[in-house]
């Protein structure tokens, strides 16, 4: 189901696009991803597990997870979340384990590119962080997994908190739009956007990380990246709740909806059970209204919500009940969800007996928050710590976000979960910082300091202690440890 | 804790209620209680009449410079300012809709409480765009001056 029409975004409708999917002619709209067209034309069953063939369906919508996987072209274990759709294609559901055919790592040449920073990722971090580099004449190679800029703020239609400086007031997709318009009007910024940085290996002084371009959805190039910096923003993924139907169709990462709706105009369903009231749940669920979709209640297992009550107020007065010490117990549906059941919990986190209750629903929403990304990062040998206040594993780094390994930095979610406008800030200083050091200088703390100060102030506050905590056990673990401030 | 931490709904003793004086004025009312950091509506405001002590503050309006032109109502991302005006019997209402369709001038609607249940009809005065928000000025009784938060349009 498509978006009529929406109070925030205005989707221009591109070319059509015919494609197969399981032999059968369907049509999308340039701008589409295979995920986006599949779901708009009512195909939500998108693989088969292994063992039990249960059915499958979309979950971040990010690439982060490996829920959507396909068959394109020939091509298993396409993910097809961030594939462009394009004219032709043969889509097929994968059965079981993916034949992975020998012609696709046959004849494959690679190219050697060399640069003095290499940033992992293009949203609010990566972005600043590429534009602050850049100012200080660093060459810099800017790589992201998706077909635009922007990371999650492309998806952002609510106005940003902070002050005017982290651009308070502003949508997010238009701190998105100005960003990538900054860093594209740069010359020393080379842009290679549907990339995956897939590996890091060492040579001297230079860091020595594999590439690959995807063009035309799903053909490839390899690069040999040669840097002397690298900056690793690269996010985080949706975390994962464990109850009995929780990966039938229709149980979907909230980021990821908000991706289906406002990048790609598709409603995710006609009915939403929210799970979690932190900010994401809560501006999700606002969203979902926008889009024409109902949301049958928003359920949270402590006892209180746990985003900023304007958001809460929000989606309370526009009819959508928020149930504190609540909990879903399953997910129940033939090859979709088709309602939820939820429950009460006590004070000791247990289910009242008798207060099961079903909710009709055909999607059950997420938002029970985010695990840096940090997978790559940790090939790189940094010294990586669980830090619960920073969502699960993190980089030890310094005020500088230079991690235990010299010349790699750390910005953003992938950092330690926060918001956008602290990673903006973290980009900025880490761009600074790396840029510095591949010209062997020192960063002066004047110039810095006016981010530090910003990430005080957004950190200060009853929201920010959490953020708070983090960083100050990372950076104290890393003056310990390394003597590194 | 405090009961809209649990319910997301505020009531009037969590708020600071203009006297009738001011609320015959015409006032705005920053619906924001909590320690978030944001500053923007101290920013819109033309007359200096919004302050916060730091980021985190929730905002303070000095009614005495406040006019109720509702330049704040536009720009807070909460959607958390409201104006109210009581004029003889009425209220009138000035709220942040970010919903389609969009009501015209004269329009009947349901007017939505906290909870987003029905306070009765209410008439919509005046409509301002300001980027996508819509700025909304809608006519009720004047008991519901502290209750009508939000409108339903029905057509």
């Amino acid at each position: 189901m498509r978006i009529p029409e929406h109070p925030i975004l205005e989707f221009k409708k591109g070319r059509k696009i015919s494609f197969l999917f399981n032999g059968r002619k369907f049509f999308g709209f340039e701008g589409d991803t295979i995920s986006s067209a599949l779901l708009a034309n009512g195909i939500y069953v998108f693989s088969r597990s292994l063992r039990y063939k249960n059915p499958r369906g979309f979950f971040c919508g990010i690439g982060k997870c490996s829920s959507c996987l396909m068959n394109v072209n020939g091509i298993p274990n396409v993910r097809t979340c961030i594939t462009p759709l394009e004219e032709g294609m043969d889509i097929k559901m994968q059965e079981g384990f993916a034949d992975i055919p020998n012609i696709r790592f046959e004849g494959f040449k690679r190219k050697r590119i060399s640069t003095d920073i290499l940033i992992i990722g293009a949203g609010p971090a990566g972005l600043c962080a590429a534009l602050e580099g850049t100012e200080q004449n660093a060459k810099i190679l800017l790589a992201d997994e998706n077909p635009k800029l922007g990371g999650q703020l492309i998806k952002q239609t609510h106005k940003f908190f902070g002050s005017r400086e982290e651009k308070a007031g502003t949508r997010g997709i238009e701190i998105a739009e100005q960003l990538t318009e900054d860093v594209k009007r740069k010359k020393n910024i080379e842009i290679f956007s549907q990339s995956t940085v897939f590996g890091y290996y060492e040579d001297g002084n230079e860091h020595v990380f594999g590439l690959v371009k995807r063009y035309n959805g799903y053909k490839e190039e390899i690069y040999e990246v040669r840097c002397k910096s690298a900056i690793f923003a690269c996010g985080a993924m949706e975390n994962m709740l464990v109850f009995p139907g929780n990966d039938l169709p229709g149980v979907y990462g909230a980021g990821g909806v908000q991706t289906l709706m406002n990048v790609h105009g598709v409603k995710p369903g006609k009915r939403v059970l929210m799970v979690g009231s932190g900010n994401v749940g809560l501006i999700v669920s606002y969203q979902l209204l926008q889009a024409g979709v109902e949301v049958a209640a928003i359920i949270e297992a402590l006892p209180k919500i746990g985003g900023y009550h304007v958001h809460a107020a929000k989606v309370r007065r526009s009819g959508v009940p928020i149930l504190t010490s609540h909990t879903i117990i399953k997910a129940e549906g033939k090859d979709r969800v088709e309602k939820a059941k939820i429950a009460k919990l006590d004070e000791n986190w247990n289910v009242i007996p008798g207060s099961e209750k079903d909710i009709k629903c055909d999607t059950i929403c997420l938002a029970v928050g985010l695990t840096p990304s940090i997978r790559l990062l940790a090939q790189t040998g940094a010294d990586v710590r669980f830090i619960a206040e920073a969502g699960g594993y993190v980089a030890l780094h310094n005020k500088y976000m230079e991690t235990s390994i010299k010349g790699i930095y750390v910005a953003g979610d992938a950092s330690g979960i926060e918001e956008a406008s602290t990673a903006m800030l973290e980009g900025r200083i880490a761009g600074l910082s790396a840029a510095h050091f591949v010209k062997n200088r020192e960063v002066e703390d004047k110039k810095i300091k006016p981010y530090l100060d910003g990430l005080d102030r957004l950190r200060s506050g009853d929201f920010g202690i959490r953020g708070r905590k983090a960083k100050e056990k990372i950076l104290s673990i890393m003056e310990k440890e390394y003597g590194r401030v | 804790m405090e009961e809209y931490k649990r319910t997301g709904v505020l009531s009037i003793k969590d708020l600071k209620v203009p006297s009738e004086e001011y609320l015959r004025k015409g006032v705005a009312l920053t619906e924001c209680v909590e320690h978030i950091p944001c500053n923007p509506c101290v920013d819109a405001c033309p007359f200096n009449a919004i302050s916060m002590e730091s980021l985190t503050d929730p905002p303070n309006v000095d009614y005495d410079k406040c006019t109720g032109c509702g330049n704040c109502v536009a720009v807070c991302p909460g959607l958390a300012i409201f104006i109210v005006k009581i004029k003889d019997e009425s209220a009138l209402v000035t709220l942040p809709y970010e919903f389609l369709p969009i009501p015209k001038a004269g329009e009947k609607v349901v007017a939505l409480d906290r909870e987003g249940k029905s306070k009765g009809i209410a008439e919509v005065v005046r409509v301002r765009k300001v980027g996508k928000t819509a700025v909304i000025t809608v006519k009720t009784d004047k008991k519901n001056a502290m209750n009508v938060r939000n409108i339903r349009v029905e057509r």
